[in-house]
């Protein structure tokens, strides 16, 4: 049967979409390449740390403990070009397998690599956002490894002259973690190109190849040796995301695989110069998910170190298993893996000229980084700040309701509020609300100058994402201006005073939260339209009166 | 190393040139024997009987350019072999058809016939598409019947052999190798493509040292192709199917690939014109690479009017090869004079250096004799010839076989019997990778993936693949030098002439140091021509020889302007395989 589906995948059928293609590696059994998936429970060392809780605790107190433990992060990015990077096929996440797909990305015989112009404006982007130097000429290098996933046996890559060199990135440690400022070394960006995936039965009998994936653009983005905790390396990936989706080169989606963190951690007793055994992690799904399985390794290491077992931390790549919120070994590394790197003879140099530099970076927008240097001079709290940046979406509709004058502060609290709140309930995205920045900036006018409460707002707001329209019409369609005549409030409190004579009795008896009862009532008599400054001020007079 | 240089492997007494004695030299019908004295070697003919050449051929139109032109040479009678210079046969269909003279279902049955006649002692096929060529021969007689001359292509009713190693969507694609058995691909290679939309009928798929790998053609992995002057001898290769095609006028003209000497090497041991164009010059889109930085599609034709006219439709930018130049592509037949309109002294101006390194020890002295005697048949022409010497001419081939094999190793990781081609089941990955590869890669191509991935591996790259790199770049400097000079570079295009078969099956240093006048043509990148120019004792007519014309980039039409010069005046040769002689 695997054949007959094997031959699916030949040739000019297979440029039919309707057909099934998967293309099948059958009977071989997972010995080698299922090991990314399986093998987790086999080859675990013996000195099991204790507990999660205890390990963490111990993370967090590794430098008392008299170890520094060192982090450094490859990150993938998938980006969101159009087509693919050396054919013409779409690129597009979640097609049927093998659906997207011709003879150049499925490594036919006499087939040829052409470079997509737009890769290289991605990779010119990034490298610019991560402060590197770009090389005017660089090159693209094979990088030879067999795997059924990968069509041509080596993989389009650059080697030794990647596109940009020696750069950094900025990132704000939140506060709830510490907060303060880092600056990460980047190594190197180069371009490069997908592998496809192996999809396994169920059986384990067979495994099935899915080339879609195969030939779509990535970055990669190797940064310096320069975190020391889980948090920062989470922060150092998050931040490449928000660069990834303020540039608007990938969708940075870690669930798609649309971006991959592969971390190295080691760990040294603090005063050794040289590092220790680097062990990389890979199948983390979310920067939490980093953030844990680093905090894990490295506790993992100390521990090793401490029951005097650090021969026993080996160079190997172990995997992130979530549900027991450990990392266990995927493969051990036999010496150092030769990719056999040589220059890509297909492919002329990538020789970029000063004009289409400046170009690109003439029209790149504000970055996190920038952002966030400025919301915090306008005197928002750090917590805004980082909140506010983290999406360039928000960041911009911040930005437009500023531009109408509004006062930073409110605007930044309706946004991280209700507005937030609400679209997050929906699952919409902030551009997808229909409420207008301008609007938003009317609704604080009105709350400032009396015409509605705060608590009408709050009505108003949530009519505003799901309908649109404008403020004042709403408040008129719906009569919500605010009642701010003493006199009619005065009414009201008094009606609500009569209501409730025992409630007012037991006032009197020195139960004295029963204000807030009372102000309650007020407010529902008045359908919440009640000034509540003047009511309160009405209904404590009133009360004072009355004893 | 130092033992690039062969000896001889087949010496022939250098003072038994002249003809073989044994066999008079009876005109036959075809002519497919040497047609007069002097012997090919032996004394360049004087000029006057050169001139007397030029007189006696008959007037022909005056020379047109565009691909419609009906004649702008000497085309041969509609029966396609005849005595006397090359003439084109591309033109001479062209001429038969528009006039109305033959059909095309005609002259494909006439070549078709002449093809199962000879293949079954040739085997130059690995796939004939017989039926097929039928069908598109009727299909172009109805075009034309019905008015639409047109339409009709420049390469109408023209029959195309194609090497294997090159894709054809209508017909399966082997390159040769047994790990590609009854693969077919999903697309025509550019090349092919082009020949096709200008009219071209491709007849099958010629054979060939698997994926280019061999100088003999005893690399394929289906059948071994002999020599269409002596069965008994090798075509040379790695394009030897296409060569010997075009030798036992089974087609047209040919494709082949030409990586360290491809066309050029079995152009000579077949006795008919070979072109290896400027890297770049033809997209290699749809060529199974070999190694992709020396590889270039080139074309085989019985006339250099013929290579001239392929190249002319093949040439060019190509956006699914991006090593693919977008040099201008000139009518390359436009400076091919009729003889009629050639001066006394055709060459005059033309520079010619005759590569010192390429006529010494280890080439054969009846090859040397037949490249000199060809060089003063230059001088006759009006050139200047002086010897150039290239010092780090004998550098190329170490150098050449590290690059070509590195790139082999990575080219031919793809033949991994996971996606298409054979699969050999197995019980885990390692297994299947290495069983599908043991069992589909002949020896030769496992034997160089070898060298490759030896000298790409770390802690050797530099020594070899990088040292390999420098080495190129002196050999690409050496040619800028001397073509600097030189109008044009000379040398044979082989040290010997066709070998027997399984001469140096077991000896491939031998077999490697056979490339040496080839392979550092590859390495700069430039074009090379190489046109039949006399003969070595050997087989029942003699061996052809080949004498190779180098240029600088792109001057692909001054090579194909002196070479077709060349032969037009090429006195009293003709190269027409002995096995044609009952046609």
């Amino acid at each position: 049967m695997a054949l007959t589906l094997l031959r699916g995948i030949r040739t000019p059928t297979l440029l039919r979409a309707n057909f099934s293609l998967l293309c099948t590696t059958q009977r071989h059994p997972l010995a080698h390449f299922t090991t990314r998936a399986e093998s987790v429970q086999t080859t675990e060392p013996k000195a099991v740390p204790k507990s999660i809780q205890q390990a963490t605790k111990e993370a967090a107190e590794q430098k008392i403990q008299g170890f520094e433990s060192v982090i450094g992060i490859e990150t993938h990015v998938q980006l969101s070009t159009i087509t693919k990077a050396f054919c013409s096929c779409p690129n597009n996440y979640g097609s049927q397998p093998n659906s997207t797909v011709c003879p150049t990305c499925m490594g036919h015989p006499g087939t040829l690599p052409v470079l997509n112009a737009k890769v290289v404006e991605c990779a010119v982007k990034m490298s610019l956002a991560l402060n590197c130097k770009i090389s005017m000429t660089s090159k693209f290098d094979r990088k030879q490894y067999f795997y059924p996933d990968l069509p041509k046996g080596y993989q389009i890559s650059q080697f030794d002259i990647p596109i940009a060199e020696k750069g950094y990135l900025d990132v704000d440690i939140p506060v709830e973690f510490g907060g303060g400022h880092r600056r990460f070394g980047v190594t190197r960006v180069h371009m490069e190109e997908d592998a496809g995936k192996l999809l396994h039965s169920e059986s384990g009998s067979y495994s099935q190849v899915d080339l879609n994936r195969a030939g779509v653009p990535l970055l990669e983005i190797v940064s310096e040796p320069d975190m020391r905790s889980g948090i920062e390396a989470a922060e150092y990936g998050a931040e490449i995301q928000r660069l990834v989706r303020y540039l608007g080169v990938g969708n940075g989606n870690m669930d798609e695989g649309s971006l991959r963190c592969d971390v190295n951690v080691s760990v040294r007793p603090i005063g050794q110069s040289e590092f220790g055994t680097k062990v990389e992690i890979k199948n983390m799904n979310s920067f939490s998910a980093i953030s844990r399985a680093i905090d894990y390794e490295i506790s993992r290491q100390i521990l090793l170190y401490k029951e005097s077992q650090a021969d026993q931390i080996v160079q190997e790549t172990r995997l992130w298993d979530e549900s027991s919120q450990k990392t266990f070994t995927m493969r051990k590394k036999e010496g150092l893996a030769d990719y056999r790197y040589f220059p890509e003879p297909d492919l002329p140099e990538v020789v970029l000229t000063g004009e289409y530099i400046d170009e690109i970076r003439n029209l790149m927008p504000e970055l996190p980084e920038a952002k966030r240097r400025r919301y915090e001079n306008i005197g928002l709290s750090m917590q805004d700040v980082i909140f506010l940046a983290n999406d360039d979406k928000v960041a911009h509709f911040f930005d437009s309701t500023l531009e109408h004058g509004t006062d930073a502060k409110l605007a930044a609290n309706w946004i991280m509020g209700d507005i937030t709140a609400y679209l997050k309930d929906e699952k919409l995205s902030i551009d997808e609300s229909k409420l207008t920045p301008l609007e938003l900036s009317e609704m604080i006018a009105y709350i400032k100058n009396g015409t509605i409460s705060g608590k009408i707002a709050k009505e108003i707001v949530v009519d505003l994402i799901a309908k649109g329209g404008t403020v004042k019409s709403v408040i008129e369609e719906k009569d919500l201006v605010q009642i701010a005549d003493p006199a009619a409030i005065e009414a009201m409190v008094d009606q609500v005073l009569t209501d409730n004579p025992k409630q007012l009795e037991q006032y009197r008896a020195g139960k004295t939260k029963l204000q807030g009862y009372f102000a309650g009532q007020v407010m529902k008599a008045s359908k919440g339209k009640a000034s509540p400054v003047l009511l309160n001020k009405i209904l404590g007079e009133k009360l004072k009166g009355s004893c | 190393p130092s033992d690039h240089q062969s000896p001889p492997t087949q010496s022939p007494n250098p003072h038994t040139l002249s003809l073989p004695t044994s066999k008079p030299q009876t005109p036959t019908r075809t002519g497919v024997r040497r047609r007069t004295s002097p012997p090919a070697a032996a004394m360049p003919p004087p000029l006057q009987a050169h001139r007397m050449l030029l007189s006696h051929r008959r007037a022909s139109p005056i020379p047109r350019r565009r691909f419609t032109a009906v004649s702008s040479l000497s085309s041969a009678p509609a029966k396609t072999l005849a005595p006397g210079p090359p003439a084109s046969s591309i033109l001479s269909i062209r001429e038969s058809l528009l006039s109305g003279e033959r059909t095309a279902a005609d002259i494909t049955s006439e070549y078709l016939s002449r093809l199962r006649r000879t293949e079954p002692s040739l085997r130059s096929f690995i796939h004939v598409a017989a039926a097929a060529a039928e069908r598109e021969a009727e299909e172009l007689d109805r075009r034309i019947a019905s008015g639409g001359r047109d339409a009709v292509g420049p390469l109408a009713g023209v029959l195309v052999g194609v090497k294997d190693n090159l894709c054809t969507a209508s017909m399966p694609s082997t390159g040769g190798s047994r790990i590609l058995d009854g693969f077919q691909p999903a697309y025509d290679a550019t090349a092919v493509r082009r020949l096709r939309e200008a009219g071209a009928i491709v007849v099958g798929k010629t054979n060939l040292d698997e994926f280019g790998m061999g100088s003999t053609t005893e690399g394929s992995g289906f059948q071994v192709t002999t020599n269409p002057w002596d069965d008994s001898r090798v075509p040379g290769g790695s394009s030897g199917g296409s060569a010997s095609a075009v030798s036992a006028r089974q087609c047209v003209v040919s494709l082949g690939s030409d990586t360290g000497g491809s066309v050029r090497q079995p152009a000579s041991f077949c006795g008919v014109v070979g072109l290896k164009p400027t890297y770049g010059r033809v997209s290699r889109f749809g060529l199974m690479a070999y190694a992709s930085s020396l590889d270039v599609v080139g074309c085989f034709g019985s006339s250099v009017f013929d290579t001239a006219t392929i190249l002319s439709v093949i040439a060019g930018h190509d956006k699914m090869d991006s090593t693919s130049s977008s040099h201008d592509v000139p009518d390359y037949r436009s400076d091919l004079a009729s003889l009629s309109l050639l001066e006394s002294k055709p060459l005059n101006n033309v520079r010619i250096g005759i590569i010192q390194e390429t006529l010494g020890e280890g080439v054969d002295a009846g090859v040397i004799s037949s490249i000199r005697s060809a060089a003063s048949h230059l001088e006759q022409l009006g050139s200047v010839v002086e010897e150039v010497s290239m010092p780090s001419f004998s550098l190329g081939l170490p150098a050449y076989y590290i690059l070509a094999s590195s790139e082999a190793s990575s080219n031919l990781s793809r033949y991994d019997g996971i996606r298409y081609g054979q699969q050999v089941s197995a019980d885990d990955l390692n297994e299947m990778y290495g069983d599908s590869r043991a069992n589909g890669l002949g020896h030769e191509v496992k034997m160089r993936i070898l060298m490759g991935t030896y000298a790409l591996s770390a802690g050797y790259y530099d020594a070899y693949y990088k040292r390999a790199q420098q080495v190129r770049t002196l050999v690409k400097k050496s040619f800028e030098e001397a073509l600097g000079k030189y109008d044009i570079l000379i040398s044979p295009a082989a040290p010997s002439a066709a070998y027997k078969i399984g001469e140096k099956t077991n000896d491939p240093l031998a077999m490697y140091a056979g490339d040496i006048m080839t392979v550092n043509v590859n390495m700069a990148g430039l074009p090379a021509l190489v046109v039949p120019c006399g003969f070595v004792e050997g087989g029942s007519a003699g061996l052809p020889v080949g004498l190779q014309m180098i240029g600088s980039p792109f001057s692909e039409g001054k090579l194909l302007r002196v070479g077709h010069i060349f032969e037009q005046t090429l006195p009293d040769l003709s190269f027409v395989p002995p096995l044609l002689a009952d046609d």
